[in-house]
């Protein structure tokens, strides 16, 4: 893997393209920890950074948890490698692990989705979670393909 | 996740994680993770492969619901 450049020339004009429907800026935290997986955080933050250069409404934030703890905090990230996406708010999106295949198709589709603020969901779908009384934590696990 | 995330922004009461299973064994581990996707909501509703949107939203009003 290059360390320069983790995405192709092919990647970064397709995520480019996508890019073009993003209208307002979005966050980018990635969560670091060197002592815990030196490794896997260089290339996720690395990854991160690549993704930022494609469009100027991105920006990049680097916290390491064990040390920007108040920064960190309301993000409640307990893994690391981990970034987490926000757009007008701080919505609770976070990957844990380096995003890759269809995870790394989820992070351009959530830093479109935080940027628009217009989910792709019904109009049902949208009216019934913006009536939860509770708070709800939902973990997608994956594995590259 | 897509699903997941987009229900995110919808709601300033929904988390997605998104969590790299082999990255993250332990965390796989006690969540008995066997096959992929899989989706835990509150720890309390779970199921494996995708599903259509009213199903995922079925599961989320279920997670909330009275035990």
């Amino acid at each position: 893997m290059n360390a320069m450049a983790i995405l192709t020339e092919r990647d970064r004009a397709a995520v480019r393209k996508e890019f073009e429907k993003l209208t307002g800026p979005v966050k980018l935290v990635v969560f670091s920890q060197e002592l815990v997986a030196g490794d896997l955080c260089r290339q996720n933050e690395q990854l991160v950074r690549d993704v930022a250069t494609l469009s100027d409404k991105l920006t990049v934030e680097v916290l390491n948890p064990a040390i920007d703890r108040e920064r960190a905090e309301p993000y409640r990230v307990d893994q690391v490698p981990a970034i987490a996406v926000g757009g007008a708010r701080a919505y609770g999106i976070r990957f844990y692990g380096i995003p890759s295949g269809y995870e790394f198709s989820n992070l351009i589709d959530s830093i479109i989705v935080a940027s628009t603020g217009e989910p792709a969901l019904s109009e049902e779908t949208k009216a019934s979670l913006q009536a939860l009384a509770e708070d709800v934590d939902i973990k997608v696990f994956s594995t590259p393909t | 996740m897509r699903l997941a995330q987009h229900m995110a922004v919808a709601s300033e009461r929904v988390r997605a994680t998104a969590i790299e299973a082999t990255e993250f064994p332990e965390l796989s581990r006690a969540y008995q993770v066997m096959g992929v996707p899989k989706v835990v909501i509150n720890d309390r509703v779970q199921f494996e492969g995708a599903v259509p949107e009213q199903d995922f939203l079925g599961a989320v009003l279920q997670a909330v619901g009275p035990a």
